[in-house]
């Protein structure tokens, strides 16, 4: 089995004295799904903003291909590979649909993505490249933040509740380019909220329940009732 | 008539340098929030700088221009990784504090070096040369020169926002700071380069200023205020509404001198409020801002 990219090893997150994670140990393969399930307010978004680097903590609490990056500062996190897609999208409003997707691969790393890819798997944004972000449907929108992450070429990919606020199909189309994202070898991650999505694209699972991993498994053999029991802890 | 065809002409060229003074105060407080309470004291420092310039090598003011912008620049980029960027944060207040504090401290320090004495750079033969339009009207070469000169700078400001991958992260940093991050931008490092950019603008304004008449270390205030009107007449979302602010700002108090040279600067002010009182987001706002 080859070595894991991303090690994340009793990692702590505070908001200030509010302790958010405890402990909270994962780890994922290149070209892995790893789904982070749990009820609001369990830290699921904290877990992702503390790899990308939005959150301090120890060092060596998360290890990314071998080096401990958890002290790093967001911008260089990203220029080692993770990108985020954020909760709610947070596209820049004042940009044009292709500056957003400009912006995200400015920093230059070299690998499978680009302008020209990013279009060729989501073709409306093509289409719209000139239209204030903002301006787009919601689905377009999470493609355009999906396309932004993607043209940073990272080796892993977080993902915050992409399906927030969308319609089911609407859901279903996005799901469909997973497959060709960690195609290209990327590891992901992705928070959400519809389990069964989460459960449908990932190879791993594990449950947080107020800070706590509560379950861990293989996304194909975990029951409803295990789930259940991790979600409320009953 | 002729006159006052003739006033808001020297109005509009007036303009020119107000929209100068603004153009920088409205790059900061786009990208980063701060009010730069200093900036009319950095413009005259940049006048001193440009005076020791010219003292030093030689050179008449505007090739001094070349040897200000980058000195200003640099300023501007140490002034915002060593203190500003220290002040930022989710409380607007303490760099409003903090740049207070840093113009008192430029005004004394200008004071302490140079005297209160008034001084002024000295162009040559071009500053009484003049160009004659038909009908009667002589502009003086040296304001169009400046006029021109701001005009550059406000279109070179927008290519620099509109058309480059800085000025794209600009944006990107004035809309949403953590976002930014993500997309591996170092907002510390952009802020400066923000901060390096308005003054280099404030290195070309207060060398214009300092051609134009005279300055001791007392006058920066007083351009700050008139940056201020310019930015708020034009709305903050266009350089080119700042330019437009400007010269209403240079009109309104050559007009105001026209009727009565103690009106200059109250007739500046009046047109201001009136702005404010008729479309309080500035004539070029965009709708819903």
């Amino acid at each position: 089995m080859s070595e894991p990219v991303l090690v994340v090893d009793r990692l702590d997150a505070f908001y200030g004295d509010f302790q958010a994670l405890f402990g909270v140990s994962a780890e994922l393969r290149a070209g892995e799904v790893l789904a982070v399930i749990g009820a609001n307010g369990a830290g699921k978004s904290t877990l992702l903003k503390t790899i990308a680097g939005l959150m301090p903590t120890r060092a060596d609490a998360v290890r990314f291909d071998g080096a401990p990056i958890g002290a790093l500062a967001a911008h260089k996190v990203v220029a080692r590979g993770i990108a985020l897609v954020p909760e709610g999208r947070r596209l820049f409003p004042s940009l044009s649909v292709e500056e957003n997707l400009l912006v995200g691969g400015q920093l230059r790393r070299p690998g499978a993505w680009s302008l020209a890819r990013v279009y060729e798997l989501f073709p409306v944004l093509a289409e719209r490249r000139h239209t204030p972000a903002t301006a787009l449907s919601g689905g377009q929108q999470q493609m355009v933040a999906i396309g932004r992450a993607l043209m940073s070429n990272p080796s892993l990919l977080l993902c915050d509740e992409i399906s927030l606020g969308l319609a089911p199909t609407i859901v279903r189309d996005i799901y469909a380019c997973v497959p060709r994202i960690v195609g290209e070898g990327t590891a992901m991650v992705m928070v959400e909220q519809d389990i069964g999505q989460a459960l449908a694209a990932a190879k791993f699972v594990i449950c947080l329940q107020e800070g706590r991993v509560a379950l861990t498994g293989v996304a194909a053999q975990v029951s409803r009732a295990d789930i259940a029991a991790a979600y409320f802890g009953v | 008539m002729l006159d006052w065809v003739n006033t808001i002409l020297q109005g509009v060229l007036l303009g020119g340098l107000y929209a100068m003074f603004a153009a920088g105060l409205s790059l900061i407080f786009g990208v980063m929030r701060l009010v730069n309470i200093a900036h009319g004291d950095l413009i005259v420092l940049a006048a001193y700088v440009a005076l020791v310039t010219t003292e030093a090598l030689g050179i008449g003011p505007l090739p001094a221009i070349v040897v200000v912008v980058p000195v200003m620049a640099l300023i501007g980029y140490g002034l915002q990784r060593g203190l500003l960027n220290f002040t930022l944060g989710d409380d607007i207040l303490p760099p409003l504090l903090v740049t207070f504090g840093l113009s008192i401290i430029i005004q004394n320090g200008l004071l302490e070096i140079f005297t209160a004495d008034s001084r002024k750079l000295q162009a040559g033969p071009i500053e009484i040369a003049s160009i004659h339009l038909p009908g009667g009207i002589a502009l003086g070469t040296l304001p169009v020169i400046q006029f021109l000169v701001a005009v550059a700078v406000i279109g070179a400001l927008q290519l620099l926002l509109y058309r480059t991958a800085l000025g794209r992260s600009f944006r990107a940093v004035s809309d949403d700071q953590p976002v930014a991050q993500l997309m591996g931008i170092n907002n510390r490092h952009i802020f400066a380069l923000a901060m390096a950019i308005s003054l280099a603008v404030v290195a070309v304004a207060g060398v214009l200023l300092a051609v134009r008449s005279n300055f001791d270390p007392a006058i920066g205030p007083a351009r700050l205020i008139f940056g201020f009107e310019a930015v708020i007449m034009g709305g903050l979302a266009s350089l080119w509404g700042t330019l437009a602010g400007g010269i209403l700002l240079g009109v309104a108090q050559t007009m105001g001198a026209r009727i009565d040279p103690g009106w200059q600067i109250l007739a500046g002010h009046l047109v201001f409020l009136l702005v404010l009182a008729i479309r309080p987001s500035g004539m070029f706002a965009r709708p819903g801002q």
